[in-house]
């Protein structure tokens, strides 16, 4: 297949095949059109990646820089990385990372769940799943999204701008759906969440309207330092099942994928709405005293089931 | 023909017989899904419509995150 200049091409999307160099013209245009329409970056800013060492968050990194550097706008940008503790994983994509961020000289912050809550996640899965049935992903979630949230606030940002992609968001849109959260699924979007609350760093992501194998593509091509080392907790849970579906549609029927944030998007609005109609005002955690949704925020009640 | 083939997901690398003629329909017989790899031949990212020869090396990366 050859792209529109007659080179050989490196991706075959929906309207056409694409060599190296317009592939990466065509991303980071993408990319960067999508900073622009929904306005995830602001001149007054500060910045800080969510980022894990893994392909979208060195790429979102990179490309941040990139057009902070183009529009020149003088927003302090850092990376922010929670070490959830999960043995033969974490600590080789940090290594990746902290080499990036060195190279790239952006400042890199690392939490570790440990020092925070007296346990990796390693060893609180087997103590909570015992009593809760919970998956490893439910609690990493919940102690990822509240660990990012305490230091970017702490440390100054208005951003939190993560490495989520079309695959991720479409999974996610798809989930909602056959599990009834509609009021879940309108904190989905480019711009994250409903209601704006002085304890919340809103959360943007630029890489929205990228696919997964375009992002892995664009590492690729740039060279990043990506290794393929996989979670062991990865297999584990709804979304992988949902992420073969797609897949397998997405290669009888292009762009389904695109297709879903398109459907999403026009109903988004709509879903804003209603769930700020349903959704009772955000608390303050009476423990720790970060926003919650009741009078104890689930991190709270993770670490009462750790005692 | 002779294809061999080496899979960053299972770091593993094989030799298996192929009656096909493109990457599409290696892809076929080992039962990948195009969306989650990209195929290199040479040191060269190619696409599914390439047309393989006996004895080609191929090296799929996996897509998919690890996390």
């Amino acid at each position: 297949m050859l792209c529109h200049c007659q080179k050989p091409a490196v991706i075959t999307l929906q309207h056409g095949s694409l060599c190296q160099l317009h592939f990466l013209n065509y991303f980071e245009d993408k990319v960067f059109k999508t900073i622009k329409r929904y306005q995830l970056i602001k001149k007054n800013d500060t910045l800080c990646v969510a980022a894990s060492g893994g392909k979208d968050s060195l790429t979102i990194l990179y490309l941040t820089q990139k057009y902070l550097q183009k529009n020149n706008l003088n927003s302090p940008l850092f990376a922010l990385a929670i070490d959830e503790g999960i043995k033969n994983y974490r600590k080789s994509t940090l290594k990746d990372l902290k080499q990036f961020c060195k190279g790239q000289n952006i400042t890199l912050k690392i939490i570790e769940a440990k020092k925070e809550f007296n346990y990796t996640l390693d060893q609180a899965y087997p103590v909570i799943n015992k009593d809760t049935k919970k998956k490893p992903c439910n609690i990493c979630g919940v102690w990822r999204r509240y660990l990012l949230n305490k230091y970017a606030r702490k440390l100054n940002a208005t951003k939190v701008i993560t490495g989520h992609n079309l695959d991720d968001e479409s999974q996610a849109i798809i989930m909602n759906i056959f599990k009834a959260n509609t009021d879940i699924a309108a904190h989905l979007g480019p711009i994250s969440g409903i209601n704006d609350h002085q304890l919340f760093v809103q959360r943007v992501k630029p890489l929205y309207f990228c696919t997964e194998k375009e992002t892995k593509l664009y590492s690729l091509i740039k060279k990043f330092p990506v290794q393929f080392i996989e979670c062991p907790y990865a297999n584990e849970g709804l979304r992988s099942n949902i992420r073969d579906m797609l897949n397998n549609f997405e290669t009888k029927y292009k762009g389904t994928k695109q297709g879903i944030i398109n459907s999403f998007l026009a109903l988004l609005p709509l879903l804003k709405q209603q769930a700020k109609h349903n959704t009772k005002e955000i608390k303050i955690c009476q423990q720790c005293q970060e926003p919650a949704h009741q009078s104890i925020c689930n991190t709270c009640k993770i670490q009462t089931l750790l005692k | 023909m002779n294809i061999t083939i080496k899979q960053e997901r299972t770091n593993t690398t094989n030799t298996i017989s192929f009656q096909g003629k493109t990457v599409k329909d290696l892809l076929q017989q080992l039962n990948i899904n195009s969306e989650t790899i990209i195929i290199i031949k040479n040191n060269t990212i190619i696409t599914e419509d390439e047309i393989l020869k006996n004895n080609d090396k191929i090296e799929l990366l996996s897509v998919v995150s690890g996390g």
